[in-house]
């Protein structure tokens, strides 16, 4: 049986050291010409953990990603990224810290007038590393999400799932010391989601890179935290004896406000009503 | 009346701040030629699409302006018997306003939408936040270049237009007018004096860069899906035009005081 997590309180009640950690915000707040659209939301992650975060559509969830790695700027509050508070960090700094995060778009985001080759292999182009290093790199990236055929082909000739997993693989190939994901399974058929998740966990168990993944997909969150991936069978499997990923935790956002920061045990054992709600 | 009032101010704020991060971002653009990295192969790219691209319409505009002007003028002149003036009045109607002011419209036409479009486009499908986590500052990679890229090549552009209008207007004197084709040419080189260069060639150096920042500065802005990409491209053309034609009359008059003390 997997340890004891912490539970949401525990957390809640940590001392915030923001060197320990990769990602910590406190009370931060955002709005747009509106209500606000995040407030006093306060977390951390840490090393090697992956946090989820989950909430209903439109409830500020990419907003939050978009914080964590300085392409938004909160309106109060303070943001870590790397021990490093990003809050008010001029952007040429911002841009630096960025090159060791990883970020997988909703929509893919992927440049449409460049080949699968060159948007994955884009950070590498952009430093002015070798040719035969760049196609190398590319390859083996292509080769983790198994896609190794698409190298040469433009964006548009993919499928919405191809798209998703050219994103990971463009996001994982510096491979980053920090990844964000935004609702990679959004919009796809149950299949395809699955090959999105098991690449998702193959990625935090075989390289242990800390994650921000947003969703609104229950049944990815879940699966996530019983699943592992399997380096001898080449493929996700159930953890046994109904145990659950330690370092696999959860953040529900509602109404603008984290109501829950924990683990997978607390979130199904609590008591909340919207909570109780959002999980039937 | 009070929410009328307050409405005038929420407007007058709103188009206050747009002029400052106008301004903000033309310095961006500027300040980033001399911050690296520098874009040459981005540059390079643009100059083609810009300048070569271009072309075509800026030959025919030039020809068939310059030929007009022939013509009107060619028939004006004859009531004065002067009609041998008609080679000055076509060059330096070109060289001074015509040629400047017509290529920046045309390239305005094609590029600013074209730049406001594409870069709308890729705001609005998340591909310039996906530039900015990969490291990359899009006002380098994809705003600077294109300035830079209008300037050079709309000054260019307005010397080719200055050639093919001179050579149209000679086309119709000399085979619809029954002109002497030396004679036009003659009375176009030696009606033309450096200030008349300088003026012509200053121009389009700030045309080209409106066009480039206004597109640009559009396009960065776009809000609103496909039909905020669609509202930010006719903006970007009808504010670049105007510019053009506003910032044509300033430059005119102080090109006036400069070289002529008018």
């Amino acid at each position: 049986m997997a340890p004891p997590l912490p539970t949401n309180q525990a957390q809640v009640n940590t001392p915030i050291s923001a060197s320990d950690q990769v990602v910590v915000f406190e009370s931060v707040s955002i709005r747009f010409n509106g209500p606000p659209v995040l407030q006093d939301v306060s977390f951390q992650i840490g090393p090697a953990e992956t946090r989820i975060l989950l909430g209903p559509a439109g409830v500020g969830k990419s907003v939050l990603l978009k914080l964590a790695n300085g392409l938004l700027r909160p309106d109060s509050g303070r943001i870590f990224l790397f021990g490093q508070e990003i809050t008010h960090m001029h952007e040429e700094a911002l841009l630096q810290l960025r090159m060791r995060t990883g970020m997988v778009f909703q929509e893919s985001a992927l440049f449409d007038s460049l080949t699968v080759r060159d948007n994955v292999g884009y950070q590498l182009v952009e430093r002015n590393l070798p040719e035969e290093e760049v196609s190398r790199r590319v390859r083996e990236a292509l080769q983790f999400v198994e896609l190794g055929h698409t190298y040469d082909l433009l964006p548009a000739s993919l499928s919405g799932g191809m798209r998703r997993r050219v994103a990971i693989a463009r996001a994982i190939i510096d491979q980053p010391a920090f990844l964000l994901y935004d609702s990679p399974t959004g919009g796809l058929d149950p299949v395809t989601s699955h090959t999105i998740n098991e690449l998702v966990v193959k990625e935090r168990d075989v390289y242990a890179t800390p994650a921000l993944l947003v969703t609104h997909r229950l049944q990815d969150a879940f699966t996530m935290a019983t699943h592992h991936y399997d380096s001898e069978q080449g493929k996700m499997v159930q953890l046994p004896d109904g145990q659950i990923d330690p370092k696999t935790t959860f953040l529900v956002l509602h109404e603008g406000r984290i109501i829950f920061d924990g683990s997978t045990e607390a979130l199904l054992a609590s008591e909340d009503p919207f909570l109780k709600e959002f999980l039937a | 009346m009070q929410l009328t009032l307050d409405q005038l101010e929420s407007i007058a704020k709103r188009q206050l701040l747009a002029v400052q991060e106008y301004y903000l971002f033309c310095w961006q653009s500027v300040a980033n030629l001399f911050r690296a990295p520098h874009y040459i192969a981005d540059i390079l790219t643009q100059a083609d699409l810009i300048g070569v691209g271009s072309l075509p319409i800026v030959v025919l505009t030039g020809f068939f302006t310059g030929g007009v002007l022939a013509l009107q003028s060619a028939a004006s002149l004859a009531q004065f018997g002067a009609q041998a003036y008609t080679g000055r009045f076509v060059s330096l109607s070109m060289i001074r306003e015509l040629a400047p002011v017509l290529t920046g419209l045309m390239v305005s036409g094609r590029n600013a939408s074209g730049m406001a479009s594409e870069l709308g486009s890729m705001v609005v499908t998340e591909q310039i936040d996906a530039m900015r986590a990969l490291g990359t500052d899009p006002m380098k990679k994809l705003v600077t270049p294109r300035m830079l890229s209008t300037v050079v090549m709309l000054f260019l552009l307005t010397i080719v237009a200055d050639t093919v209008g001179t050579a149209g207007g000679a086309f119709v004197s000399v085979f619809i007018s029954g002109q002497n084709g030396t004679q036009y040419f003659t009375s176009a080189y030696q009606a033309l004096v450096w200030a008349d260069i300088a003026q012509g060639l200053t121009k389009p150096l700030f045309f080209g860069f409106l066009i480039a920042t206004v597109g640009c500065y559009f396009g960065m802005k776009t809000t609103g899906g496909t039909q905020g990409v669609g509202r930010a491209t006719t903006e970007a053309v009808v504010v670049s035009s105007v510019l053009i034609i506003f910032s044509d009359f300033i430059l005119s008059r102080a090109m006036l005081w400069l070289f002529s003390g008018i």
